[in-house]
Order: structure tokens, then C-alpha cells, then sequence
């Protein structure tokens, strides 16, 4: 499937500021750092899931662990037609169904809670291997940040993936390398990064996701016999230059006049 | 009672392909018939405690049932977190099966004292507690766990209890068990505090002071009605568990009762682990006669709380 993945970022993008503006709250970077890779996963045809149906025991499973970033998924998930479009602006009040992390038992769509770190990836584990029990083929997708690999049960569940040969299931890091405080580099190294994974027992690429398709085309090939990652060379706030690489948008989602019309004048398509 | 316990997951596994059973670094043995005849219902996962919970709640959440069993501290704090967010949260009908609650292992000290798990998973919304008395009761608990909603954290005790539940009492989870009619004096017990309250109340009998038993296997959802029933009738209440007496039982009981507004409130108290960390090793008994939990120091307590009641009217 052929998609125009400049255009249809930079209208994620605006609708994300859009919802921003409205609920004064959001992780605007983290969002901006993934639109790209769930463009991918969605719009790209990777996902088999079905929104009349959100729960067709055989569609695949996307875990956004990284719940933080979800204002990045919830426009995407709108767009399939998981839930009416008036619920973006309810984002965040007290009657909306999309919080500043995603629930799975409010929103159509979202396979698991997250927004405590280090959770999803266990979750995607026991979500492949209950496919694997049940005979089904469908895989399993767990986005992680690299500053959620901080976490011990990250590690815990890379173990364990590996020890079940789980190639249904596919690890895409969003590696920004920046995370809350400061660089990943400075607050907790992770670097040699792949190497680790290698060691895990991963099958592991890297893609610079400044080329999306080249992450589209990765995910159409198989690997069988072990789980993979795809460490996905992203940018933190992407795609409005003053955002990028921007420590202070990891929170800021109070926005000035002029700031929301520089964003909406960079965004124009 | 553990043995009984894992025996009900695999008669469980059997009958249903779903069920699931997760043990981290079991004995060596543990549950070998479900590996042998259902392998693939049967996983040993390593001391992964964080993972494992989280990968029980991905298994739940496509249809599975998941018995997990490991040490209960570990199992309570070491993933307090995937308790709450991918157990509770998500309503997983996952089954914590913790062995060792209460002072079971004494001689291993605090690290291994599950004094804490219960307070600690009823804070969590969703999730069922329940401390059976017994093998007999953990039994019909099990089978009543298949078809129960959300998470549910079964403390199991050791072995060899004994049995002093009785099956023409029925059982269903959320509802407490009435053993003795409520006198002047109300024993409210969980776990295997029943047979030391079936032992004490003997005791008070044998002078003169009526005693009656609630036994509340499943201490959340707390059988408010049940209790508020008894003790409206009883001079004293005594709150029985093996266990801090901070956000247990005695707390269950302490809120009900003052909640209920009763017009002749009964005199109340708390047995249980004060707030400290066990400083002896011993045995579970001598933990317990430490706290005050043997039957001669329970009957003692009551008649104590009965006579300031007397004193009062």
C-alpha cells in the first residue's frame, strides 16, 4: 500500500496540537518521535485488525508500552474508524474515553494499559504465546521508547521471548535517544544498544525512520525461529523544527499564540 | 494445602484447555503430571516475578486462565505495580496462588514473612482475597475460581492444617461462613486462624462465655452484610489474622463495624502482627504465640475485651 507519509504525518501532527491545545495536556515530543512508525504499522497494511470488530480473536496485537505517546495512536486509531472523531477533543476531560495514557477497556482498539513503564512487553509475550496455544498466526507488535528500556522487566520479558522462540512477536523501539531529564547517553546509557538485543537472542535491524518505507518493507519479511526488534532511528518531536530534539516538550502541551501558529505554519501541507 | 491447591489446577487444566498454569522456579517436580499430559499448559518461567504477571495478563486478556504460583511475598511486592495496572486495571482473570502466607517461614525471616500480601492486594480495586482454612477449603475455592470474574490472590498455607471446615456450610467466594452462632463473644477469622478460633471458643465455652465463629475465607469483597449480622448481637468482637493488623481483616472488620453505626456497638480488637517486622525465627507457632494468636492467648484477649464490655454496662 503506497502512503504519502509526509502528508499524512504532518496531519496526525496537527490534529495531535489541535488536541493539545484543547486539553492543555500531552506529551507533544514522545508523540511526534512515533507518528512515523504507527503510520507504518496502520496505514501500511502491516496490522491485520478490523475496527467493526476491535475484538476478532485473530487480528494482530499493537501494545503501545510506551504509554506516553499515545496521542500519536489516538488520531491514527480515529482515522480507522475505532471510534467517533468527537472523542479527540474530548481527550483527557472527564466524560472522554482518550486519557493521557491509553486504557484498553475504554478505547476500542487499545490492546493493553500502559503508561507505567515496562509493562507491555510481558503483556505482548503472554498474547503471543496464548496465539501459539490456541493455534492462531497472527503477531504480535510491542512499541517500547529507549528510555522505557531503563526498566529491569524489559529485560526480564527479552528473556523470556527468546526462550519461547517467539517469532510472532516484534519489538520496535522508538530510539530518540532523548528521554524525560536529559539524553538516554547521559540519564542511563544503553548503547552498545543492538549488541544487547543480538545477545538476548533477538534478530535485530536498525532503520532510520526518516524513510518509513524502509520500516514497511522490513516488517513484510518474516524471521522465524527467534523474536525480533527493529531499533527505529527516530527524532523527539519531529517534524516542527523548534519541537525537535526539544528537552522541554517531553511536557510542555501549554502552547502560546505564536508557538501554535509557527507549528501550524510548518505543518501545512 | 499447597499440594491440594496445585492438585485442583491440574483436575482445572484437564477439563479446560484454557487454563494455564505458571510456576517461577518451582521444587523440583512441581506439578510434572500437567507437564507430562498437557505440556502445553504448564510453564516455568524463572524468578521473573514482574514478567510473569504481566505475561499471565496478556495470556488472560486472549481468554486464558491463568494459576500462577510462586513464593507469596514475591508475588505481592515484588510486582506491586503489574498487580495493579495489568491485573486490576484490566479485570485478568488471573490466579496468584501465594505459598507461604502468613508466618509460614518463619525460620527464613521477614523477606519471606507474607505478613503484608493482604492489606497489600486489597488496596488494589478488582481483585479477590482469599486465605482458605484449610485443604478442603482451598479445594471448593479453586473450583469456585474458574468461573470467577478478574484477579483473584489465593494465600496458601503449608501443609497439613487441620481440617475444620465443613462442606455442609457451602461455599462461595465473597461470602463469609457463619460456624458458630455469635454469643457474647464474636471470633471473625480468615485463613487458618478458624482452627485456632474453633479451639479458643471451646475454651471460652468451657467457662460459661457464649462464642460464635465468622470465618471469612474471601477477605475482598468483604462480606460486610454477614458480619454486620453477628455482631450486632455480641458484646466483643475479636478480629483473627495471621497477618500485620494494619489493612488486613481486623481493618475489613474495624471499618464495617463503625460504618454500620450499630446502636450497641460491640468492644473491638485487633489480633495480629503489630506494626513491626518479625524480629524472631522460630516456627510458625512460636511466631504466632509471639503475637498472641495461640488458642489459650485468643480466649484470654476475649474474656479481657469481654470484661471491659461488663465493666461499661
Amino acid at each position: 500500500m503506497e502512503i504519502d507519509y509526509a502528508k499524512e504525518g504532518k496531519e496526525a501532527r496537527q490534529t495531535i496540537i489541535e488536541m493539545v491545545i484543547a486539553a492543555q495536556r500531552g506529551h507533544v515530543g514522545s508523540a511526534f518521535s512515533l507518528i512515523e512508525i504507527l503510520l507504518v504499522l496502520y496505514k501500511g497494511g502491516i496490522l491485520k485488525v478490523d475496527p467493526k470488530n476491535p475484538h476478532w480473536p485473530e487480528r494482530d496485537r499493537m501494545i503501545l508500552s510506551k504509554g506516553h505517546g499515545c496521542l500519536a495512536l489516538y488520531p491514527i486509531l480515529c482515522d480507522l474508524g475505532f471510534f467517533p472523531r468527537e472523542e479527540l477533543m474530548l481527550y483527557c476531560r472527564p466524560k472522554g474515553i482518550l486519557g493521557g495514557h491509553p486504557e484498553h477497556l475504554k478505547v476500542p482498539g487499545v490492546e493493553a494499559s500502559t503508561g507505567a513503564l515496562g509493562h507491555g512487553l510481558s503483556i505482548g509475550i503472554g498474547m503471543a504465546l496464548a496465539a501459539r496455544m490456541n493455534g492462531h498466526k497472527h503477531r504480535v507488535f510491542v512499541i517500547l521508547g529507549d528510555g522505557e528500556c531503563d526498566e529491569g522487566s524489559i529485560w526480564e520479558g527479552a528473556l523470556h521471548a527468546s526462550k519461547h522462540a517467539l517469532d510472532s512477536l516484534t519489538v520496535l523501539v522508538d530510539y530518540n535517544r532523548q528521554q524525560s531529564y536529559s539524553d538516554v547517553s547521559e540519564v542511563l546509557p544503553l548503547e552498545p544498544f543492538a549488541e544487547k538485543w543480538r545477545a538476548f537472542g533477538f534478530s535485530v535491524d536498525e532503520v532510520d525512520m526518516d524513510h518509513p518505507d524502509r520500516l514497511h518493507a522490513l516488517l513484510l519479511k518474516p524471521v522465524a525461529g527467534r523474536p525480533r526488534v527493529v531499533i527505529c532511528h527516530t527524532v523527539k518531536g519531529k517534524g516542527v523544527s523548534f519541537i525537535e530534539r526539544n528537552l522541554q516538550w517531553h511536557h510542555k502541551a501549554k502552547l502560546t499564540e505564536l508557538e501554535i501558529e509557527n507549528i501550524f505554519n510548518e505543518l501545512e501541507i | 494445602m499447597r499440594k491440594r491447591c496445585l492438585e485442583v489446577v491440574y483436575r482445572l487444566a484437564k477439563k479446560n484447555k484454557d487454563v494455564v498454569f505458571v510456576g517461577s522456579d518451582l521444587g523440583v517436580g512441581a506439578l510434572d503430571e500437567l507437564k507430562k499430559e498437557l505440556p502445553g499448559q504448564w510453564l516455568m518461567e524463572g524468578i521473573s516475578e514482574q514478567h510473569i504477571v504481566g505475561m499471565a495478563a496478556g495470556m488472560a486478556m486472549s481468554g486464558k486462565i491463568v494459576y500462577f504460583n510462586t513464593i507469596a511475598t514475591f508475588m505481592t511486592r515484588r510486582c506491586f505495580e503489574q498487580n495493579i495496572v495489568d491485573l486490576g486495571m484490566s479485570k485478568a482473570k488471573v490466579r496468584l496462588l501465594g505459598s507461604g502466607g502468613g508466618l509460614v517461614y518463619a525460620p527464613l525471616g521477614p523477606t519471606h514473612l507474607a505478613f503484608d500480601d493482604i492489606a497489600i492486594m486489597r488496596a488494589i480495586p478488582n481483585m479477590t482475597i482469599v486465605a482458605p482454612a484449610d485443604a478442603e477449603e482451598m479445594e471448593r475455592a479453586m473450583l469456585a475460581s474458574e468461573l470467577w470474574d478478574g484477579p483473584i490472590y489465593v494465600r496458601v498455607a503449608k501443609g497439613g492444617d487441620p481440617v475444620v471446615s465443613k462442606t455442609e456450610h457451602g461455599f462461595a467466594l465473597g461470602k463469609a461462613i457463619l460456624h458458630k452462632q455469635a454469643g457474647d463473644v464474636l471470633l471473625v477469622t480468615t485463613g487458618i486462624m478458624l482452627n485456632r478460633a474453633l479451639d479458643a471458643a471451646k475454651l471460652l465455652e468451657a467457662e460459661g462465655i457464649s462464642c460464635g465463629i465468622l470465618h471469612v475465607h474471601t477477605v475482598k469483597p468483604f462480606d460486610a452484610e454477614a458480619l454486620v449480622a453477628v455482631a450486632r448481637d455480641a458484646k466483643a468482637v475479636v478480629s483473627l489474622e495471621e497477618h500485620t493488623v494494619l489493612g488486613g481483616l481486623g481493618s475489613a472488620v474495624a471499618e464495617t463495624l463503625l460504618e454500620a453505626g450499630l446502636e450497641r456497638a460491640p468492644h473491638f480488637k485487633r489480633l495480629g502482627v503489630p506494626d513491626c517486622f518479625p524480629d524472631e525465627y522460630g516456627s510458625q507457632n512460636s511466631l504466632l504465640e509471639k503475637y498472641g494468636l495461640n488458642a489459650a492467648q485468643i480466649a484470654a484477649s476475649a474474656k479481657a475485651l469481654l470484661s471491659r464490655s461488663e465493666v461499661k454496662c
